[in-house]
């Protein structure tokens, strides 16, 4: 009964992804990076012992850190202050059907559209691996991970971006914020963060206050999470330094707590609305 | 019987400004009921708050036994909000079966529905491409999903074509006989005068009036006008019998006291009359009087 209402909304909403361009936009976009990617990766890296897909998921972390993000901002901004703008919201209220069901039948439908983008993305680019590198097999439950971490990343950006259009109630407004939340925490968080670091020339802030500040981002825990995962080519990234100072579970548990967070901010912000 | 919707002396403020003040009416089951009243009146503010989706800052209010926008009333009552407006790029179709599964209803009365409000040649196409009138019948027929004690419809008829109009009220009539309980604004008088047992009629934001049409007539107390066709060569004679008569045309106009009536007809017909018409205060008439006495 409660799922079958849940589902409702996701039909519908994932028709209008479908008719918005959305699905076929968001998987070309991913799929033509992730091939750049493993064409990139192809050119002899001199790495020893490791496979070309595992050289291809470490680019493809760096990748996903934005794109999945950016993604997941520009399906969700108009979840609910388009419905405001189209003036739909009011006769939607007015039906039997708690608000974070709403919320959880967009939620659902925009997953499955990032799920179908990012696979069709990452899929290329290990089958890419694969046809030139056999040993790549070694590579897979990387990208598993690197898969399954992704959906979960854009979760928690597409619950923040409901969150923002419940508080926009606009459109153009929740586009706004939407942009700066993906600035702020995708680009000037880590730039921020390198500052202080190299100001704080090690001391108490790198070795305690560093740590806690990147699991804290969800961007920079799935990072974290998916290079941590794969120390062997843990160097090649930037907080490469810090990732082997934070145990795995910290990590993951950001990585699995946010989506959760992001929907309770969303529902919290969406009750607030009156039409 | 106990009533479908009760509200007892509510009150609205926007920030400073009175919508709504102390207003009580009750809606019993199976009776249709006009909203009445000048634009800003407060007739989409009342229904948005029946309806839960806006609080009242006074005052109570029972929605089938229920509080305004709990789970509960909201599965008994249907709205059709003043503007109906729906996703661009689903059709009629998909619209409806997501609002019937949204109801627990089976999503396969999505073509009955559409057929009850005329839609059903146009079920496939998409709602960007309709009429204005045609996302109204849309709005309509999302609102007799399941079986709503209570319709709360916002100018129901605002877009539609004369048939259309007709067709709903007949939709309405219907929904009445099993027990719904209506509420609609309008700001067509005629057709509300002839297809509701009661009227609420509001003036900035104050209930001036309440009650059947024939109870509000008495109310008002307004002249009823007498047109009398006099016989070939008789005119001068009538004018004559009758001071105050006003030449219109061919005929004469007269207007009488509810209570003089019968009296004056008495004396018309000794005088040399060809035809006679009586025409009671109409709904317009009533309303004006009701909404200006208080309003200004
Ligand atoms: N959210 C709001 N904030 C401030 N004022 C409001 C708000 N909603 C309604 N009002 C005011 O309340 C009054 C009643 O508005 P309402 O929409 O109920 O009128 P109405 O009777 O439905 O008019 P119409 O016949 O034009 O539809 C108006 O003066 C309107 O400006
Ligand atoms: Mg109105």
């Amino acid at each position: 009964m409660t799922l079958n209402r849940i589902l409702a909304t996701t039909g519908t909403e994932f028709r209008i992804a479908v008719r918005n361009r959305w699905v076929a936009i968001a998987t070309a976009l991913m799929v033509v990076f992730a091939l750049v990617l493993a064409a990139a990766g192809a050119a002899p890296t001199g790495d020893v012992g490791v496979d070309r897909l595992s050289v291809t998921v470490a680019s493809l972390t760096s990748l996903s850190v934005y794109l999945v993000p950016l993604l997941a901002l520009l399906m969700s901004f108009d979840a609910i202050a388009g419905e405001v703008e189209r003036g739909t919201l009011p006769l939607l209220l007015t039906y039997p059907i708690p608000r974070v069901e709403i919320l959880l039948g967009k939620l659902f439908a925009h997953l499955v559209v990032l799920t179908l983008a990012v696979g069709a993305g990452y899929a290329a680019a290990g089958a890419a691996a694969l046809l030139v590198d056999g040993a790549s097999i070694a590579g897979l439950p990387a990208l598993w991970r690197l898969t399954w971490s992704s959906v979960l990343l854009g979760a928690t950006f597409l619950g923040a971006g409901y969150a923002l259009s419940a508080l926009a109630r606009r459109p153009s407004g929740a586009a706004g914020l939407a942009v700066g939340l993906w600035l702020g925490l995708v680009v000037l968080y880590d730039l921020g963060l390198l500052a202080a670091v190299v100001a704080n020339d090690g001391g108490r802030f790198t070795t305690e206050v560093f740590p806690l500040a990147l699991l804290a981002n969800p961007a920079d825990a799935f990072r974290l999470f998916n290079l941590s995962a794969a120390e062997a080519t843990a160097a090649a990234a930037g907080v490469g330094g810090a990732a082997a100072t934070i145990p795995l579970w910290q990590s993951a548990a950001s990585v699995l707590l946010w989506p959760l967070i992001a929907l309770f901010l969303a529902t919290a912000a969406f009750r607030r609305v009156r039409p | 019987m106990t009533s479908t919707l009760t509200i007892s002396h509510l009150t609205k403020r926007f920030d400073g400004f009175t919508a709504l003040n102390d207003v009580s009416f009750s809606v019993a089951p199976g009776s249709r009921v006009a909203l009445l009243g000048h634009n800003g009146a407060g007739k989409s503010t009342m229904m948005k708050i029946i309806l839960g989706l806006i609080a009242g800052d006074g005052g109570s209010i029972t929605v089938c036994n229920a509080a305004p926008g709990s789970a509960e009333a909201r599965a008994q009552v249907a709205y059709l909000p003043e503007n109906a407006a729906f996703h661009p790029a689903l059709t009629g179709e998909e619209q409806l079966r997501q609002y019937l599964r949204l109801r627990g209803e089976n999503p396969a009365q999505a073509m009955a529905l559409l057929d009850r409000v005329g839609l059903a040649h146009a079920a496939r196409r998409r709602i960007g491409t309709y009429s204005k009138g045609m996302r109204q019948r849309v709005g309509l027929a999302q609102a007799l999903i399941g079986h709503p004690r209570l319709l709360v419809l916002d100018e129901p008829t605002s877009g539609l074509d004369p048939v259309s109009r007709r067709d709903f009220y007949a939709l309405l009539d219907g929904l009445a006989a099993e027990g719904a309980a209506i509420l609609l604004s309008s700001h067509a008088l005629t057709e509300v005068e002839a297809r509701t047992d009661h009227i609420l009629i509001l003036s900035k934001g104050v209930l001036v009036a309440e009650g059947a049409l024939v109870d509000l007539r008495r109310r008002a107390a307004l002249p009823i006008v007498m047109t009398v066709v006099p016989q070939p060569g008789q005119g001068a004679d009538l004018a004559a019998a009758l001071p105050g008569a006003v030449p219109v045309g061919g005929a004469y106009q007269i207007t009488c006291p509810q209570e003089e009536k019968l009296a004056l007809l008495g004396r018309i017909a000794t005088l040399g009359v060809a035809d006679l018409e009586v025409t009671p205060p109409s709904l317009e008439d009533i309303y004006s009087h009701f909404s200006r006495r208080d309003g200004q």
